[in-house]
């Protein structure tokens, strides 16, 4: 990544370590069952968990837990069949505006230049463009898309253009970011390389974020708080409070600190198998 | 340039198979005929000199390849293009009922596919009545289209445009339907969260997705709008237009005039598709399509 003095951190988010524990998501009794045409089949048994302003959350479960329904009902995309979720201490209804999200495809619309792709939630909101066009140019550079930006994604590599992607989900500068396996389809030195960019992206907008992933060494290289769940229907096994320090090196995945947790991570996900079976 | 040469070889030999064998056919084809005309006639003539003849007829049964450019190039350059004898007339005649049923046909299945999207219940309803109505053969509701019109005094292009737009709606219907609902299904939850209206989505996404659809369609639906005009052509009394011509040289078993009327059609077809397919090239790539 650049090493750009850019100023993407709005002033109310820039009190950086001296935040308290505010919880920014509150998950309170969630639970969804989906009503096919075979019966109900449940895919969330009631979670309870809540995720603090500038957290780095990360969710990690077997594929089919129901990670991705659980940030659907974040995104307030879905709504929960019990309990509630409360955003900033509002109950989500539907889609509110301080969010961002990133799928495991990077969804470029193929008629639109990287810039233009950034922009769309600027556009689509009526933002003012020529304020946010700066903004968005300055993430293309924080993710090392400079040089792209009047490209197609066709032309753009697949880890590029998920940073492009990442780009547009911070564009309007939501306080939350939902991760629904952003990195899931790239192969693992370009996962590895997007993980240290996350982590710098992150410490530099203090952004809070809620990652889902399967993948134990990305949840755990990447997290302040790990949910570990079960599969489906998905429930919390473990929560894991991270150790490791904020400045996060590739080579502390061979620390023993780092180890203990993904063993700990590991754990929890048979806890969630042995509960199945 | 070497992908242009690889197509060449191989539609020039089927080309020139095709000839062969046409050739070779109309000796045969033409030969019951020629032997009667040579035996009223009296004439016993060499083989070469009876091949020659089977080539010659004013109007055998299967026209030699040469008989149908000569008169094609006859009545394509050596005759003035307002006159009823030239097939430039003609042609521009169904040109114009084509093009004016293929923009009523494409606007009409561009409104339609748009109302089949955004309102469920037109999806349930039209649908089958769309789809019924190209299993109704056209030859058969031509003539009740052309013969109500008139009776009602609305004759001449009309009618006709109303023929190809009945043929050319529908793929124009079903193309555009498949493109507005082509968007990821997590495009339209991303644009959700941006709080987009129906409207947004429609211009921003669906609109644009739908591009490619549309010119794919609109290939097929151009040459279906020339089998209308033509169609439509034929219960008017054979008044101008290339199925005009056809049925009048049908009429007198003008067949060389048919089968140059034939090829007529099928080249403005052919320029037609092309054109919309130059053209879909171009916006598609202006759109940032990757060059295929």
């Amino acid at each position: 990544m650049k090493q750009t003095n850019l100023k993407i951190v709005s002033d109310a988010q820039a009190s950086g370590s001296a935040r308290s524990a505010r919880p920014v998501i509150e998950i309170k009794g969630v639970s969804k069952t989906y009503k096919t045409q075979d019966g109900e089949v449940p895919s969330l048994r009631p979670l309870d968990f809540d995720i603090n302003e500038g957290e780095f959350l990360v969710v990690v479960g077997p594929s089919g837990c129901g990670k991705s329904t659980l940030l659907k009902l974040i995104a307030g995309l879905l709504p929960p069949s019990a309990g509630e979720i409360r955003v900033e201490n509002r109950v989500v209804t539907s889609p509110h505006r301080d969010v961002g999200i990133v799928f495991q495809s990077a969804l470029l619309l193929p008629w639109r230049r990287v810039l233009e792709n950034v922009m769309m939630p600027v556009e689509v909101k009526g933002l003012p463009i020529e304020e946010y066009r700066r903004r968005a140019l300055d993430l293309i550079k924080m993710v090392g898309l400079d040089g792209f930006e009047r490209k197609y994604p066709w032309q753009l590599s697949g880890g590029m253009q998920q940073r492009a992607a990442i780009c547009r989900a911070l564009v309007h500068d939501p306080k939350i970011v939902l991760m629904d396996e952003p990195f899931g389809a790239l192969d693992e030195i370009v996962r590895d390389h997007l993980n240290e960019q996350l982590l710098e992206l992150w410490a530099r907008t203090d952004k809070t974020i809620c990652f889902v992933t399967h993948s134990i060494p990305e949840a755990v290289y990447l997290s302040t708080k790990i949910v570990v769940m079960s599969p489906r229907p998905g429930r919390v096994t473990d929560v894991i409070e991270s150790t490791l320090p904020k400045e996060r090196p590739l080579d502390i995945r061979e620390t023993e600190e780092f180890l203990a947790i993904a063993h700990r991570v590991r754990e929890g996900l048979r806890a969630g198998h042995s509960y199945d079976e | 340039m070497d992908s242009a040469r690889e197509k060449i070889i191989p539609v020039t030999a089927i080309v020139a198979l095709i000839i062969a064998v046409w050739y070779v056919a109309a000796i045969f084809m033409n030969a019951p005929v020629q032997r009667d005309m040579n035996k009223r006639a009296d004439i016993t003539p060499t083989t070469l000199e009876f091949v020659v003849q089977t080539y010659t007829q004013a109007k055998p049964i299967l026209p030699a390849p040469h008989q149908i450019v000569a008169n094609f190039y006859k009545s394509t350059f050596e005759v003035k293009p307002t006159s009823r004898r030239s097939l430039v007339y003609h042609s521009g005649v169904t040109l114009s009922s084509t093009l004016l049923g293929f923009a009523l046909g494409t606007v009409l299945g561009i409104l339609i596919a748009v109302g089949i999207v955004h309102v469920p219940a037109l999806d349930r309803s039209f649908m089958p009545w769309i789809v019924a109505s190209q299993t109704i053969p056209i030859l058969a509701i031509a003539p009740m289209v052309i013969v109500v019109l008139a009776a009602v005094g609305v004759t001449g292009l009309i009618p006709k445009a109303l023929i190809s737009a009945y043929l050319s709606f529908f793929p124009v219907v079903v193309g555009m339907v498949k493109g507005l609902r082509s968007p990821d299904f997590l495009l339209l939850d991303l644009m959700r969260t941006y709080n987009a209206g129906r409207a947004t989505v429609f211009w921003k996404l669906r609109v644009p997705a739908s591009v490619p659809f549309l010119f794919a369609s609109m290939k097929v639906a151009i040459a279906a709008s020339l089998v209308g005009a033509i169609v439509g052509e034929l219960p008017t009394g054979a008044v101008a237009g290339i199925g005009a011509k056809l049925l009048g040289a049908s009429y007198y078993s003008q067949t060389i005039d048919m089968w140059s009327a034939l090829i007529a059609g099928s080249l403005v077809a052919a320029l037609l598709v092309v054109l919309v397919g130059a053209v879909g090239g171009f916006v598609e790539k202006r759109m940032g399509a990757r060059p295929s």
